[in-house]
């Protein structure tokens, strides 16, 4: 039941910066627990941004700023002393092109364990094999763990990407674009298993595909030029978008 | 159109390179030929007799595998730890442009500088004297550049989704170098580092004044004794020796014996390099 406290993440008058460029505009947001969150809109509109804001990634960017709060478990993500790596354990990432470490499948789901100090085997033993359950990818690679990463599949790895997240034990998990590198089989594939892990996790997912959005998605947020124009169930965002915007977007009439 | 000149331009290209072989062909062969008579199991582990007329160069293989010891032990670490505060903690501002820019710099110095801070600073500075250590740590000071850039190279062309991968895992900045980004630069790290050495081995200006001695038939007990090496050793039978024609053999051998182990050096260098990487391809 702890859970239900931590997940939630409340965005309040997000403002990002890219130098002089305005990237996102006081974004006001309620995201839910254990729920699926979809964000769309149109390239460079600033869903990347955004999804970086929310485990303070956009640190690692020189020449990005941020302004307003980003309330998680009821902590100001940005409070000042705010600790990053604390942060960076209960939000976790999934990156756009599958970025598996050069190591084996094993110390790939191990890694985010070993540097949080777990060494005994057993531990690890497990927390592997769950992770990698987890990811639908124990069934395809229990036999080779020690295999270097690298000689995955590009839907294999994603996937090992996503069981190396879960391996931190997050409560939220953010992937960006994470199926566009992938064929429709694999691309299934995540998404069943996204639909497997709202169960536990709180999900944001920030998608060019309308209709992996309104398939997998409990919610949808569009995004436009910076602008959050259009926030609720998803239901109502694909049938009944009261913003013109927002429909002429999902039905493609711009892009 | 244009056929002829570039015909021209490319033999011209061509002509330049047979150029540049036929010299080194020649050098090689000459030393090669002329050294091969020398080179016996007794020249290299006995150490020189008579006035150096007679005898072998052991000393000197000793001499200079110890100062590569003491080279590397200096500038390899130090060389590491300038890259990574080069390719990842710096801010990539005026400063660290400077700074890169003087190391850059520092690596076109003529070596006899070296040898010259290396009297200043180790031999009088810190009073270690006309030793292994002083020769040493002024080769290690000179290799010094050669090990940074190789390092932030290697690190730099490590690709940031590792970095970024590794971060979002909540991983500190000290843990992601160490276990994502260092692992898979070691072999250009290595390779790097392994030239420079092979350059410092060869050199003679740096260890001139700050610990080679003429003639020191012992080996070197401590890293406080004085020494012989290769470089130097050559550099006496080809100039300094007072019989020079008679000595013009050993000296020869010795640099045929200086060349395999620059040789030897870089091949190893390029094994290692090939190794490593097929680890980490990609
Ligand atoms: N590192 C950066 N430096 C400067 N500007 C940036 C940087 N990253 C993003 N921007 C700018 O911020 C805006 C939003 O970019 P962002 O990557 O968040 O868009 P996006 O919605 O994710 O686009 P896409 O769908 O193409 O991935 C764009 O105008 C972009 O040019
Ligand atoms: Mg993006």
């Amino acid at each position: 039941m702890e859970k239900e406290i931590n997940c939630k993440l409340k965005i309040e008058n997000l403002n990002v910066f890219y130098a002089q460029e305005q990237a996102l505009k006081n974004i006001n947001m309620e995201i839910d627990c254990r729920k699926i969150t979809a964000l769309i809109g149109p390239s460079g509109c600033g869903k990347s941004t955004f999804l970086r804001s929310l485990n303070r990634m956009n640190d690692e960017i020189r020449e990005a700023r941020v302004k307003g709060r980003v309330i998680l478990d009821d902590e100001d993500i940005y409070e000042n002393g705010y600790n990053v790596v604390e942060l960076r354990k209960k939000v976790g990432m999934v990156f756009q092109q599958p970025n598996p470490f050069p190591k084996s499948i094993y110390d790939n789901v191990a890694y985010g364990p070993r540097i949080h100090g777990i060494k005994e085997k057993n531990r690890l033993d497990d927390i592997v094999k769950e992770s990698l359950k987890a990811a639908a990818l124990w069934e395809e690679v229990n036999d080779r763990l020690n295999q270097s990463a690298l000689d995955l599949s590009g839907g294999q790895q994603q996937r090992l990407c996503i069981a190396r997240a879960i391996a931190v034990k997050p409560n939220v998990i953010l992937l960006d674009e994470p199926a566009s590198a992938l064929d429709p089989q694999a691309t299934a594939k995540i998404e069943d298993l996204l639909t497997e892990l709202k169960e536990n996790y709180t999900i944001i997912i920030v998608t060019h595909n309308m209709q992996q959005a309104a398939r997998i998605s409990d919610s949808t947020a569009f995004f436009w030029l910076g602008n959050l124009v259009e926030y609720g169930p998803t239901e109502e965002i694909f049938e009944r978008p009261k913003n013109q915007r927002t429909e002429d977007y999902i039905t493609g009439r711009f892009g | 159109m244009h056929n002829w000149k570039q015909r021209l331009g490319f033999w011209t290209l061509r002509a330049s390179a047979f150029l540049v072989l036929a010299v080194l062909a020649f050098l090689l062969s000459d030393i090669i030929l002329q050294g091969r008579e020398v080179i016996s199991w007794e020249f290299l582990s006995s150490p020189p007799r008579q006035g150096m007329t007679a005898g072998g160069i052991f000393p000197a293989i000793v001499g200079t595998f110890y100062l590569s010891l003491i080279t590397a032990l200096v500038s390899v670490p130090l060389g590491v730890l300038g890259g990574i505060y080069l390719s990842e903690y710096a801010k990539q501002g005026k400063l660290t442009r400077l700074i890169r820019m003087s190391i850059r710099n520092l690596a076109g110095v003529p070596s006899i500088v070296f040898g010259m801070f290396g009297v200043a600073i180790f031999v009088n500075f810190f009073n270690l004297g006309l030793s292994l250590l002083s020769a040493g740590l002024s080769l290690g000071i000179m290799t010094l550049p050669v090990t940074i850039t190789a390092s932030e190279e290697a690190l730099k062309s490590v690709p940031d989704s590792y970095r970024q991968g590794s971060l979002a895992l909540g991983a500190t900045r000290w843990q992601m170098i160490k276990t994502c980004i260092l692992p898979p630069a070691v072999p250009g790290i290595l390779t790097g580092s392994i030239l420079g050495l092979a350059r410092a081995a060869g050199e003679t200006a740096p260890i001139l004044f700050t610990g080679a001695a003429f003639l020191y038939p012992n080996l070197p007990d401590s890293p406080f004794s004085q020494f012989m090496a290769l470089p130097y050793h050559l550099y006496i039978l080809a100039t300094q020796h007072h019989d020079i024609s008679r000595v013009r053999p050993i000296a020869y051998g010795t640099a045929l014996v200086l060349i395999l182990v620059v040789l030897i050096l870089n091949i190893s260098a390029i094994i290692l390099r090939e190794k490593l990487s097929r680890r980490y391809r990609r």
